[in-house]
Formats: C-alpha cells, structure tokens, sequence
C-alpha cells in the first residue's frame, strides 16, 4: 500500500517466435503511448523469440520485465489492466474470457496467414482492437477501452446435441 | 473404420486423410452390406477425438466436456508429438473424470492418448512438407487400424464429425475442405454465420469458444 496504483500491461506471443512484436513494445514510440494511457508496468512474454527486451526498473518511468514461458499466464492476464497478443485463439479467447481490454498483432510473417481472419472479425463485432507491429503505437494512442463490447463465452451443447441426435439418443 | 465416432478441430491433415483411405477402402471392400448407423451398443462407441495445438484443443476439449461420457466411451485421444500441451489437457480431464467416478473400477481405461508425427510445423517451408506429409499419414493410418483392427475387417461403420475450428471465419482450413469438398464428414459444423453461407452443406450452431 501508499504506492500509487499498478497497471500492467501484459504482451504474450504464446508458444511462437515474434520478435516483430516484442521489438515493437520495446520501442520508445510504443513505450511513451503506454506511460501516456497511464500504465505503469509493462510483462512481456517472448516465447521462441531472440530479440531480447531490455529490462527498466525506477521511478516515473515505464517498468519493463520479460520472461520466455510460464505455466500460468492466466494469472499474468488476470492481473493485466491491458493484453498486447499475438492472433493464436487461445490467447486471444484467454483474455477474453477474463475480460480483459485487448490489441492484437497480427504475425504477418507467417506463410499462411488466415490468423487475421480471427482477429478482425473479433474487432469489427468490437470485441477488441487490431493492429500490426507497425501500427501498435498509434493503436494505443487512439484506442478507447470504453467502446470495447464484452464477449460472451460460446457454447458446446448444440453441437453436441446435434451429435446426439444424428445417433438417435435422446436430447438431454 | 477406427473408431464408432471421431471428432476433429482443424491442424489434423494426417488423421483426417487416414481416415478419408481407411473409409474409402472400407466401402469399396463392403459396398452394398452398409449396417446401420445406429449399430452402436449400450456399451458406448469408441471415439477419437483428434486434437489440434493451441486453441483449437480448448475448442476440442469444450465439446468434449460436454458430451454424455457413458455413451462416448472409450475415448482416444490424438495430437501431435511436438505438442506436449493438449494430450496434457485431456489427461487432467480424464483423471478428474476418474476422481467423480471412485467408485468405478474402469478409471481411466475409458481414455488413451496417442501421439502422432506433424505433417507440417507452423513455418516450415511447403516443400519439406510433402514429405513430413506422407510420414505423417502413414503413421496416423497404422494408429487407426492399430486402434481397431476389426474394423478393416467391418465390424462397424464409423461416423465422422469435423468441426471447423473457430479461427476460420472466412475460408475453410485444407482439412475442413477436403472433408467438405468430398463429402466425407456426418456432420461439418462451422463456427461463424458467414462461413456457413459460403459452404451451405456445413451445419451453424454456434460458437465453442
């Protein structure tokens, strides 16, 4: 208590190697928007990735830390006030489901890139916001959590009972 | 056929092929002496429930949560050997399963967990891939007569479920088209409207995630 309050904002690339995305959170540009929207910490989660972040610590500035895997980035986003993710469905339905405000960065190196398809349908229903590794700083500038609609969980029963029914067993 | 019932989310080329040959020789060898659908006994029908990496196990994993364990049971579960995550996933489902039922003696006989090769690693170039491909259907076509040999022989007619994996919204995964184009699934669920107006024989009902 009596410090001022903490407001993370976790980056996480899951189990790939995005270096284009790390490097873009450890820019200057990217850094000044967030201390600007008022966040105080910044995790990142680097995965396979060789681009080392460099670490900050010390007043008034933007604390930065990284680290390559953890069991529980759950917990990571459930203390996060901010997700910058990568466009795999786990993280982004991960940080949906708790709530949280997100932007993802769509991996444009990939070869088959149909990872945007998600991500873009997601921001057009506004779910949460989409940017490139090019465009996260003016993202953060621009973005309004506020304008953000909550997402509702799907669910598994009417597939399953269509399962069922194709097998005749009853509806339950 | 492998198993009664098996279930896939995208990232599944190999099984998916596998049981495209396996079904193709089955009816080519029975062609006329179709048993019906509803042969599955009180026992319960042997399901695969295919696995992919990532998010595509959670969708996986909510259908089968969802589903009555009695009549899916036993329950083989496949992802990838360079996935140590799902097959994880499904075996803590399994033993929280088991810990319900103590009284059981069964437990966790109901599941398996097999690994199978990758036909292609995210990023790694096409051309290596025709041959990690064809490594990787071998591979998942031995797993499936080796499941249940009987099959070859015809005991039972297997359906097929595919369920398109949430990330496609516009296109169908090379999987999902396969199966759609040649007619191959029972049923092939997509998970957005627009993608169900695009292929009109996929079924729409709603989101897993």
């Amino acid at each position: 208590m009596g410090d001022r309050e903490r407001r993370t904002v976790f980056v996480t690339v899951g189990t790939t190697c995005f270096d284009a995305l790390v490097k873009a959170v450890d820019s200057p540009q990217v850094k000044e928007a967030l201390l600007e929207k008022g966040y105080t910490d910044l995790i990142i989660q680097m995965g396979r990735g060789t681009y080392v972040p460099s670490k900050v610590s010390g007043d008034g500035t933007l604390q930065v830390d990284y680290f390559t895997f953890s069991p529980s980035i759950a917990d990571y986003i459930r203390d996060a006030s901010l997700v910058i993710s990568h466009a795999g469905s786990g993280s982004i339905f991960e940080t949906l489901r708790h709530g949280k405000p997100l932007i993802v960065v769509v991996n444009e190196d990939l070869m088959d890139n149909h990872q945007s398809e998600l991500a873009e349908e997601l921001a057009t229903r506004k779910h949460l916001f989409c940017a490139s590794p090019q465009t996260l700083g003016e993202t953060i500038q621009e973005m309004d959590i506020e304008t953000l609609n909550p997402y509702v969980p799907g669910d598994a029963k009417p597939v399953v009972s269509l399962i069922n029914k194709f097998f005749g067993f009853p509806d339950d | 056929m492998g198993p009664d019932v098996s279930m896939a989310v995208c990232c599944a080329f190999p099984v998916l092929v596998s049981l495209l040959l396996i079904r193709f020789a089955y009816v080519m060898y029975h062609s006329g002496h179709m048993p019906s659908k509803l042969s599955a006994s009180a026992a319960g029908m042997r399901s695969l429930i295919v696995l992919g990496s990532g998010g595509h196990t959670a969708e996986m994993m909510n259908v089968v949560t969802t589903l009555q364990k009695d009549r899916f049971t036993p329950r083989y579960y496949v992802a990838a050997l360079t996935d140590n995550m799902s097959l994880q996933k499904a075996q803590v489902y399994e033993q929280s399963l088991v810990r319900v039922e103590v009284d059981k003696e069964e437990g966790v006989e109901n599941a398996q967990f097999v690994q199978i090769y990758r036909s292609r690693e995210v990023g790694q170039s096409y051309i290596t891939s025709i041959a990690t491909t064809l490594l990787a259907t071998s591979h998942a076509i031995w797993i499936i007569i080796r499941i249940r040999p009987q099959v070859v022989l015809g005991l039972g007619w297997s359906s097929i479920f595919y369920i398109e994996s949430i990330a496609r919204v516009k296109k169908l995964s090379l999987s999902g088209l396969l199966l759609y184009k040649l007619r191959i699934a029972d049923q092939f669920f997509v998970q957005w409207p627009q993608l169900q107006q695009k292929y009109p024989r996929a079924c729409y009902a709603g989101r897993l995630m």
